[in-house]
């Protein structure tokens, strides 16, 4: 019989490897995003996962505005990307030092 | 085992599998690829969860467009993959230690202690006739419409955003230029040149 553990763990592994993602790809923007995609789908994760346990709609709603915001998210993020890529040649996150942070 | 334990056994390890080769794989493409399947392994779990809706919402939004996104600027840009790939191995321990430390904290809380059947229970089953689309539409249009708006409105200005961004303006016309006939000097048109007459 499946619990609710099972799908939260299942979301805390998700999470734990798109963070794993971010440390060990730390260059390629492109994979960042990726890497962010992948956090937000565990996030939803859970999110439906207690919407089902506790028999409330509410959870699902979130989970709709937060794929709505994920798409506009990845839609600006990739369009950055293109102009950055324009600019500079290159999608490398070391050689975004134009602001000198 | 229930049939439905099978059913999340064999899409969470898809789902886990997809993500691990998405982070370590060389190539961005095949990244993307292994995305995919990630979404289409979590659309079978919400499934499982009784969100039809979202399932196929995640399919249609983000492997029929987001992620062909990612695919058309993965493919455009002309990316060198050997610098992007340094510091792979140096840092994969310390990400390796930071992750497990993540992943022991959160299953100690989200375990079966706290979540498991005796903690929560097993989740009410639904009546046939129950409609996931219908609930959710219901509540979307009613207590929701203001953030639904919201999120059109939101939309709307990631379209805007993104076209204002990545649009160069292309000089096409023919017509003239008067600033620069104006700024035109003799030397520019004519040039002046010395030879001998010939014979």
């Amino acid at each position: 019989m499946l619990s609710l553990a099972h799908f939260l763990l299942i979301g805390a592994v998700l999470f734990c490897l798109s963070v794993a993602g971010i440390f060990i790809n730390r260059k390629n923007v492109i994979i960042l995003l990726m890497c962010v995609e992948l956090m937000l789908l565990a996030v939803n994760m859970n999110f439906i996962a207690f919407s089902h346990f506790n028999a409330d709609i509410a959870g699902q709603v979130f989970v709709f505005f937060i794929l709505t915001v994920a798409a506009a998210e990845a839609a600006i993020g990739l369009a950055i990307l293109v102009v950055l890529f324009r600019s500079r040649n290159s999608i490398n996150v070391e050689d975004l030092d134009m602001m000198r942070g | 085992m229930s049939v439905e334990a099978i059913v999340f056994y064999v899409f969470a390890s898809a789902l886990v599998f997809a993500a691990s080769m998405v982070i370590t794989v060389r190539n961005p493409v095949h990244a993307a690829l292994f995305l995919i399947m990630a979404f289409f392994a979590s659309a079978g779990l919400w499934i499982l969860l009784e969100a039809e809706f979202l399932a196929i919402t995640l399919v249609l939004v983000y492997v029929g467009a987001v992620m062909v996104l990612f695919l058309f600027v993965v493919m455009m840009l002309d990316i060198n993959l050997t610098v992007l790939r340094e510091g792979f191995a140096r840092y994969l321990p310390i990400a390796f230690v930071v992750a497990l430390g993540m992943m022991v904290s959160l299953g100690l809380i989200v375990g079966k202690d706290n979540f498991g059947l005796d903690a929560v229970g097993p989740a009410a089953k639904a009546p046939a006739s129950y409609s996931n689309t219908e609930e959710l539409g219901r509540v979307l249009y009613t207590d929701y419409v203001f953030p639904f708006e919201i999120a059109a409105v939101i939309l709307l200005v990631a379209i805007i955003a993104a076209i204002a961004l990545t649009l160069r303006p292309t000089r096409q016309t023919k017509a003239p230029n008067p600033d620069r006939q104006v700024a035109v000097k003799r030397g520019d048109r004519i040039r002046i040149v010395k030879m001998d007459s010939e014979k």
